[in-house]
């Protein structure tokens, strides 16, 4: 079995209103150092099987067709044997 | 000739599923029904309305997980073979996660979520749903959504405004394009774009909210019957 981390990011030329909305309130707070504060999203899950080349195909294939929207969209992907 | 017929589909989210569907059987009085999402297509529609609200939470992306529908998979069979398919603000990103059309929806600029009237200017008078308005250059058409700012690459873009694809743009009361009457931040000041082919659109604002009289507003209806006529 493997376990898979996928962080999504969106594109640096699609707003990011969340971190758009952190970055004001850090600004509130006197964090006046801050800025390009991006929040990106986090998938976690698990794959049933013994090949580790079969399960990152798998874990590929999720992200491009379901997990992320490639126009506006990146993705890292690590995978470890559980 | 034989009276078309109307698909409304209800995902688990949708809110303007009922409006849809009074606009197209009781204001123009056709054969109307709610497929619901699980359903899958049965032949003989003629027009298939994906309309606004909130499919699945808008989790994960809007309208991400409603386009893996069992019904999205024959919707966009039945649009690759020319069917007519009108996606209305969550409609509209729906269509753009299936790829039945271009580009995708973004949150709005302001990080807020707009509730207003639009004014949109008719860009394209060669679409079905809009060739029979042409005596109207502007239509007042109210927006509802927090993620209507339609991106698409440059490249993409380009290739949308070089094919003419859209079709309503925010713009004054006049018809004039303006930063101020963007609501959210499309590029281009895009309210609505048609496919390639012509018979799928997706628009953020939403015509079928003044198509009655008695709201006080019908400019909405316009675009429904000019649908309608081009099918006949």
């Amino acid at each position: 079995m493997y376990h898979v981390t996928v962080t999504v990011k969106r594109r640096p030329v699609i707003l990011d209103p969340q971190g758009k909305a952190v970055e004001q309130g850090a600004r509130l707070l006197g964090f006046k150092n801050i800025s390009n504060v991006r929040i990106d999203r986090l998938i976690e899950f698990t794959i049933q099987s013994e090949d580790q080349d079969a399960a990152n195909e798998e874990a590929r294939q999720l992200c491009t067709k379901l997990l992320t929207n490639p126009i506006m969209e990146d993705y890292e992907l690590k995978i470890s044997k559980i | 000739m034989k009276k078309p017929v109307i698909g409304v589909v209800v995902f688990p989210g949708s809110n303007c599923d009922h409006d849809a569907y009074h606009v197209f059987k009781h204001i123009l009085g056709e054969d109307t029904r709610f497929l619901w999402h699980k359903e899958r297509l049965t032949k003989g529609y003629d027009i298939i309305i994906l309309p606004g609200g909130f499919s699945y939470g808008d989790y994960l992306r809007t309208g991400a997980i409603a386009r893996f529908s069992p019904i999205m998979e024959d919707v966009m069979a039945f649009a690759e073979k020319g069917g007519v398919v009108m996606g209305i603000c969550n409609g509209f990103q729906i269509l753009t996660e299936s790829g039945l059309l271009p580009g995708v929806l973004v949150r709005n600029q302001s990080l807020r979520f707009v509730c207003k009237d639009t004014f949109l200017k008719i860009t394209n008078y060669d679409s079905a749903f809009t060739s029979g308005i042409r005596e109207k250059q502007v239509l007042r058409i109210p927006v509802a959504h927090g993620d209507g700012s339609y991106f698409a690459p440059p490249d993409v873009l380009a290739e949308i405004e070089g094919n003419n694809q859209v079709v309503f743009r925010y713009s004054d009361e006049s018809g004039n394009i303006t930063a101020d009457s963007n609501p959210n931040g499309s590029l281009g000041n895009i309210a609505g774009i048609i496919n390639k082919r012509g018979n799928v659109l997706g628009m953020m604002p939403h015509p079928e909210r003044c198509s009655d009289n008695t709201l006080g507003n019908d400019s909405g209806i316009d675009i429904f019957k000019s649908l309608i006529k081009n099918l006949m």
